[in-house]
């Protein structure tokens, strides 16, 4: 996946735990829990998803990467360059 | 399976307790003696929460401890000792008066842990008046529903809680005079800036004549029907909040003690401001929600010696596992404990094994205004365990008679309903408003809590479950009703009924059943759209994580939805008696 397809991928799977959120004005760099209500319950949910949606369990001690759009994306680009080498 | 009980006797402790022997405490224990232990208004004026929290440690060099230690999301600090919170307050209390806010009125805050908060409550209790906090995660609905039954005069927000949930119901609140916005100019209209008004007010506040038995704090707690219900609390209520944090959470006055509950939730009041300031410790308070790192970074940096925390958040501590904490310096913690909802055995172990001290679980509620039952500092802790009643409360298993009265089982290891001997000075005083629904909680001098429990041999009692469709979920009691009414708002919507659904980090979850209008399909885009509206009505702690359709929804021939049912098929368990079933299941 390249990264506008994870950024998508992203999105949906954060739009699922909360469809409320209006993904337009979202800020990347700006962690979820800051930009709208999200709590440490849907984070969890977020990150569970997201690894079933990824195909692979995420291990507990990255969960703080996932905690905006950005570190999202630089977790999953960075993941795939590690499995294509 | 059972665990072994974790044993105070050849743990060798550091620090002699608070309670030194738990026996002979209770033995010895009279509400008499800790009223002794409060100071009382100055000419023998009564009792006042503010005077024993803040001004009767605002004296001399004392006044110079810290009272406050507060970390902003953004790593700025903030310390407020006894003076300056003495002080701030009386401002507070001062602008009140001054907006014509009175004994009795009510004064709602919807805040995060800001200084702010502190500032409020105290000034409020110093007025007389009634202070209500509420979750500032709560979506508008449950605000609304809340400020009207309160009869709200005066909020204190910030603005952007204001813009987002509070101005759109100003039109439906006339009773609303005054809303005071935390931080900067207020620019919104029939708004006014509160650090503004405190600079404008005078320091100096003389607490009036209160009666022990005054009105004083007024929390909100879920039904399973209907609206819901504001518990009140008196001034005296001061009395066990003291007594209890010195007696369940080990606290005396050189500690340095972290709350993380929220402000809008009763232990994040009874414990998170009141009884570690009426004690005169030194409060943590951080601003920011959970983080794992940041956490363990505030108990070694804060050298936290007391902490007071809830089952989710160590749940999810315990999934990030091991290495995390042990970079960290936890050694300045003396004392863990935990409230909100049963703590599993293998969290209390987790305590012990990682932190180097065991989670100590504490049982009580809002009606209670004070922890009931816990597992103390100096006695044996049963992983698993509620613990055994407080110095001066007594907790029995009882059963309901089908007239209305009550048998007290004695013997041990029975099921029953957790029931209270009523006349604790911490207690619910009522309903606002709702005397019929208050006198239901009570039947032979006995508060009945609705929770399922059993005794052992050694009076520790162990949590079974609720006695009605109430959900846990994450330390808060949600009541189904409300999360349905939000979910009828929705125009596709023909029926709604919510149940907690367990799970292993929040306890339950709440998961609704939806039933859709004639002709409407369903599909995951109106999933969504459902879920997105009952988190933008309710906000994400009370609205469902889940939504599943049906054709129908199971119901009593009189058109009660059967929540206990739809929890029994999505548990897989068998269905029990459906005769009276509408269409027989």
């Amino acid at each position: 996946m390249n990264e506008a397809e994870i950024k998508t991928a992203v999105l949906e799977v954060l739009t699922q735990v909360a469809p409320n959120v209006d993904v337009t004005t979202l800020d990347p760099k700006i962690a979820f829990h800051d930009q709208f209500e999200f709590d440490s319950l849907d984070f969890l949910n977020f990150v569970i998803a997201l690894g079933e949606r990824s195909g692979g369990e995420i291990p507990e001690i990255d969960y703080p990467k996932l905690a905006s759009l950005h570190g999202c994306i630089g977790y999953f680009t960075a993941r795939e360059k590690s499995t294509v080498e | 399976m059972a665990w072994d009980r974790i044993s105070k006797s050849s743990s060798r402790l550091r620090h002699p307790p608070e309670m030194a022997s738990y026996e002979a405490a209770r033995r010895s224990f009279t509400w008499a003696e800790a009223r002794s232990a409060l100071d009382g208004l100055p000419a023998g004026r009564g009792l006042n929460i503010a005077h024993e929290a803040v001004d009767r440690h605002a004296v001399g060099s004392r006044g110079r401890r810290i009272a406050l230690r507060w970390l902003g999301k953004d790593g700025s600090r903030r310390e407020l000792d006894y003076d300056k919170l003495a002080a701030l307050s009386n401002r507070f209390a001062n602008v009140l008066r001054e907006l014509g806010v009175g004994k009795g009125d009510t004064v709602f805050s919807l805040l995060g842990r800001v200084p702010a908060l502190y500032v409020a409550v105290l000034g409020a209790l110093k007025n007389g008046s009634v202070f209500c906090p509420l979750f500032s995660a709560f979506g508008p609905e449950p605000i609304l529903s809340r400020m009207e039954i309160g009869a709200a005069k005066v909020l204190v927000t910030t603005p952007q809680l204001y813009a987002r949930k509070v101005r759109s119901l100003r039109a439906a609140l006339p009773g609303l005079e005054h809303v005071l916005l935390v931080g900067g100019e207020a620019s919104e209209a029939g708004c006014q800036s509160l650090e503004r008004t405190l600079e404008a007010a005078a320091e100096d506040f003389v607490i009036p004549p209160t009666d022990p038995e005054d009105r004083a704090l007024l929390h909100f707690t879920s039904g399973t029907t209907g609206r819901p219900k504001g518990a009140l609390h008196v001034h005296e209520a001061v009395v066990v909040h003291t007594a209890s944090a010195r007696f369940a959470l080990d606290l005396g006055p050189d500690d340095v003690y972290w709350c993380t509950a929220d402000p809008g939730w009763v232990t994040g009041t009874s414990y998170g401001i009141i009884a570690p300031l009426a004690i005169g410790a030194t409060l943590v308070v951080d601003e920011a929600d959970f983080e794992p790192e940041r956490w363990y970074r505030i108990l070694q940096d804060e050298k936290v010696r007391v902490w007071y925390t809830a089952p989710t958040a160590i749940r999810m501590l315990m999934k990030l596992g091991a290495d995390l904490p042990r970079r960290f310096d936890l050694s300045a913690l003396r004392f863990a404990a935990s409230v909100g909802e049963p703590l599993n055995p293998e969290a209390v172990v987790w305590g012990r094994e990682v932190l180097g001290r065991p989670f100590h679980d504490t049982w009580w509620q809002t009606e209670t205004g004070s922890i009931m039952l816990a597992n103390f500092a100096a006695a044996d802790i049963k992983p698993g365990s509620m613990g055994r009643p407080l110095p001066g409360i007594e907790a029995a298993i009882v059963r309901r008679r089908e007239d209305g009265g009550l048998e007290v089982i004695e013997e041990a290891d029975r099921d029953g309903e957790l029931a209270l001997k009523s006349g604790w000075p911490s207690m619910f005083r009522g309903y606002l408003d709702e005397e019929a629904r208050y006198r239901k909680c009570f039947a032979e001098g006995w508060y009945l809590s609705g929770d399922l429990a059993r005794r052992d041999a050694e009076g520790y009692f162990w949590f079974l479950g609720r006695a009605d469709d109430m959900i846990k979920s994450a330390g808060h009691l949600i009541g189904p009703f409300e999360v349905e009414s939000a979910l009828m708002e929705h125009p596709a919507v023909a029926e709604a009924g919510a149940i907690g659904k367990p799970d292993p980090v929040a306890m339950e979850t709440v998961k609704a059943f939806v039933a859709l209008m004639p002709g409407v399909r369903p599909s995951d885009e109106l999933r969504r759209d459902i879920l997105g509206l009952a988190r933008e009505r309710l906000g994400p702690a009370v609205a469902p994580r889940e939504i599943a359709f049906l054709d129908d929804l199971p119901k009593t021939r009189s058109g009660k939805i059967m929540r206990r049912l739809l929890k029994a098929r999505e548990l897989g368990l068998a269905e029990g008696d459906t005769s009276t079933l509408e269409a027989g299941g």
